[in-house]
């Protein structure tokens, strides 16, 4: 969408080197190399079960919470590979946030939402200035001005979701991780998400895991095809990676093309 | 809309739904039946003869009830004699003592009522005129009243041999008192086990060990509890529940079955219910949360304490009431422990011998006379009211917890 192409001289905000992810004993995610470019939405496309949520949970290490779950390879960020046994998760995940599918705000005020990610990382600042810039740029302010101190839970679920970018964003990541945002919700909400996102991506580096092509297409700037292994072994793999628009309009592989047209996933 | 055989599928329903409704009649009639044999000894007729009648101890035509203190001294010291009013002053001086109190001994020496007969509420609603016809025959001397067991005198009179004033103030302060100190060691031990168990324990062999045998715990006859109870807080541990150890108590006479032991032993019988009880509820907590709160950079810690737990809080408060509930009434352990079943004097602190109230109404029912059964019907409505009293508090405090969040 964006008129600006990405230009290759960028340093990585993220990248990975054959990174591969096991439940157990089955291999989800099989050798991704993949470099996603700063200040630019990169959405990750592809069918059902092919690895795409996992991936995105491999950038910021939530996919330790779920027992069994084991990573080989690298993930660089800043240069760093984050999975190396000095690095901290918690540290991760603060510049690395992260957006979920369902809304899932706190059952705790719209303040206390926005304020309390700030807080636990050791924000000194002004509480009331930050709430007030991060709703802003979640676009939510004007319409929770008024009520600031309700339960988070009291909004509608496109207010949930962008209060839930508002309290990741509350945090000041480098990185926000977005993970089917707009799966649950209408579509005049997931238009001003993705409205959202777009002013969003001046700021930070943006990763969209989607399933719906249309949304990829309108939002991200680079696109990742993810599709299972044609080895019988059901892993996820990375097909092809490019600009959006290259990808949508000419994409190299057959594959890419047969999902983008539809005609499977 | 031919379905086949509807009609006897509807059958099958209604069948089952009066089934339903016949086991919740039944159960409705057990708790009736409760009722009503609770009620049934706590009031009704008794016949009571004085030795002195009250009346006759009326000052100017002001009646015994009203008088002051001082007028109520006199009166006292006018009836008994100088030795025992001299034991009385020596134990407590009357000028420290209550115009309640004074009176209190004036009923025990001076009036001495003592019940000659008494009729359940069932007899005294149904058959009243008879009992007042036999009560004149066979006691012309006494008089016949409706009593309540359950009354003020009941509440804040200690144990006494003498059913006309027995209470069960020390049973009852007992029973706050272990009650308490089961609340103050298994809750917060419980709801960290709980917190470990399913916030930080891997799922390996040895914590699915740990869970299984808490689960068991759980269903460990009481008396078990109390054997354990004996052997731990009583025997092995007694130089510090009987408050030696901390020079609380005198080595001579002191041991072990105190109020502190009473209240672990309780508090071990109720840790396994706090815990799976506490689970439950963390586990209720919605995963979405947990994952929200590590995605801002939370620490495990962080995601417990801030939202883990304050969700998870009013589920853990409810299981702890009923856990409470039942140790309230535990009273099989407790005899294994050592409580006193007659005493007199109130608990003073963790290190006092004591008796509870399910121990009071046992202890009152095994008596012969067939006064103290109506006693023990008494205490029973206290501890019920303790008991009710308890519950509303917890769930008070639980949905105000839960209006917070």
């Amino acid at each position: 969408m964006t008129d600006t192409a990405p230009t290759a001289t960028a340093t990585a905000a993220i990248e990975t080197n054959d990174l591969s992810i096991y439940y157990g004993s089955f291999q989800a995610v099989r050798d991704v190399n993949l470099d996603i470019q700063p200040n630019r939405i990169t959405a990750i496309i592809g069918p059902s079960g092919c690895g795409k949520s996992t991936v995105l949970r491999a950038f910021n290490r939530m996919n330790e919470l779920i027992p069994s779950v084991n990573t080989t390879g690298e993930v660089l960020f800043r240069g760093q590979n984050i999975y190396k046994p000095d690095v901290d998760p918690v540290e991760v995940r603060r510049h690395i946030g992260m957006v979920f599918q369902k809304p899932n705000p706190f059952p705790k005020s719209v303040y206390e939402n926005v304020a309390w990610g700030a807080r636990i990382n050791g924000f000194k600042g002004n509480m009331d200035e930050l709430v007030h810039s991060s709703l802003q740029s979640a676009a939510l302010w004007d319409e929770v001005k008024d009520k600031l101190d309700q339960s988070g839970l009291s909004l509608s679920g496109g207010q949930q979701q962008r209060l839930c970018i508002a309290r990741a964003i509350a945090v000041r990541p480098d990185i926000i991780l977005m993970d089917e945002p707009c799966s649950a919700l209408d579509p005049i909400a997931t238009l001003r998400i993705e409205e959202l996102m777009r002013d969003l991506a001046k700021d930070y580096t943006i990763i969209i895991v989607t399933h719906n092509m249309q949304q990829a297409a309108r939002v991200s700037d680079r696109t990742a095809f993810f599709s299972l292994s044609e080895d019988g072994k059901r892993a996820g793999m990375l097909m092809e990676y490019g600009d959006t628009k290259t990808m949508f309009t000419r994409p190299e592989k057959k594959i890419t093309e047969d999902y983008i047209t539809g005609r499977f996933g | 809309m031919t379905a086949s055989n509807l009609q006897g599928r509807h059958r099958l329903g209604r069948v089952w739904l009066v089934v339903f409704q016949i086991a919740l009649v039944v159960g409705i009639i057990a708790l009736c039946a409760l009722l009503f044999n609770i009620l049934n000894g706590s009031f009704g007729f008794v016949a009571v003869e004085d030795t002195v009648s009250p009346e006759s101890l009326a000052v100017n035509g002001v009646p015994l009830e009203d008088l002051d203190k001082d007028a109520l001294v006199q009166i006292l010291q006018a009836h008994i004699s100088a030795g025992l009013y001299a034991r009385y002053e020596f134990e407590k001086p009357f000028a420290e003592r209550s115009a309640g109190e004074v009176y209190d001994l004036i009923l025990e020496r001076v009036i001495e009522p003592r019940f000659v007969a008494q009729w359940s509420l069932y007899e005294t609603l149904t058959n009243g005129d008879a009992i007042r016809q036999q009560a004149a025959q066979e006691f012309p001397n006494a008089r016949l009243e409706f009593r309540s067991w359950l009354n003020s005198h009941f509440l804040r009179a200690p144990q006494s041999s003498y059913p006309e004033i027995a209470g069960v103030r020390t049973a009852v302060l007992g029973s706050l008192w272990t009650i308490s100190i089961a609340v103050l060691f298994a809750f917060p031990v419980g709801v960290a086990a709980a917190v470990y168990l399913q916030e930080y324990a891997p799922d390996n062999l040895i914590n699915r060990i740990i869970q299984t045998n808490i689960n068991n715990l759980a269903g460990v006859p009481s008396i078990i509890y109390g054997i354990l109870g004996l052997a731990i807080f009583v025997r092995v541990l007694g130089q510090f529940t009987s408050g030696i150890a901390f020079g609380a108590s005198d080595p001579a006479t002191a041991n072990g079955r105190t109020i502190l032991s009473a209240g672990l032993t309780l508090g071990v019988l109720v840790l396994p219910l706090i815990i799976i009880n506490a689970q439950e509820a963390i586990k209720a907590v919605p995963n979405s949360l947990r994952q929200a709160s590590f995605g801002l950079g939370a620490t495990r810690w962080e995601t417990v304490w801030y939202h883990v737990l304050p969700n998870a809080i009013s589920g853990i408060m409810t299981g702890t009431i009923l856990s409470i509930s039942r140790a309230i009434g535990e009273t099989a352990p407790l005899i294994v422990i050592g409580a006193s079943t007659f005493i007199q004097v109130d608990p003073e602190g963790p290190f006092s011998k004591f008796t509870t109230l399910p121990i009071q109404i046992y202890q009152w029912t095994a008596r012969p006379q067939s006064v103290f059964r109506n006693l023990a019907g008494g205490a029973s409505l206290v501890l019920l009211g303790l008991l009710l009293t308890m519950n509303a508090t917890a769930i008070i405090l639980r949905n105000r917890y839960r209006r917070s969040l």
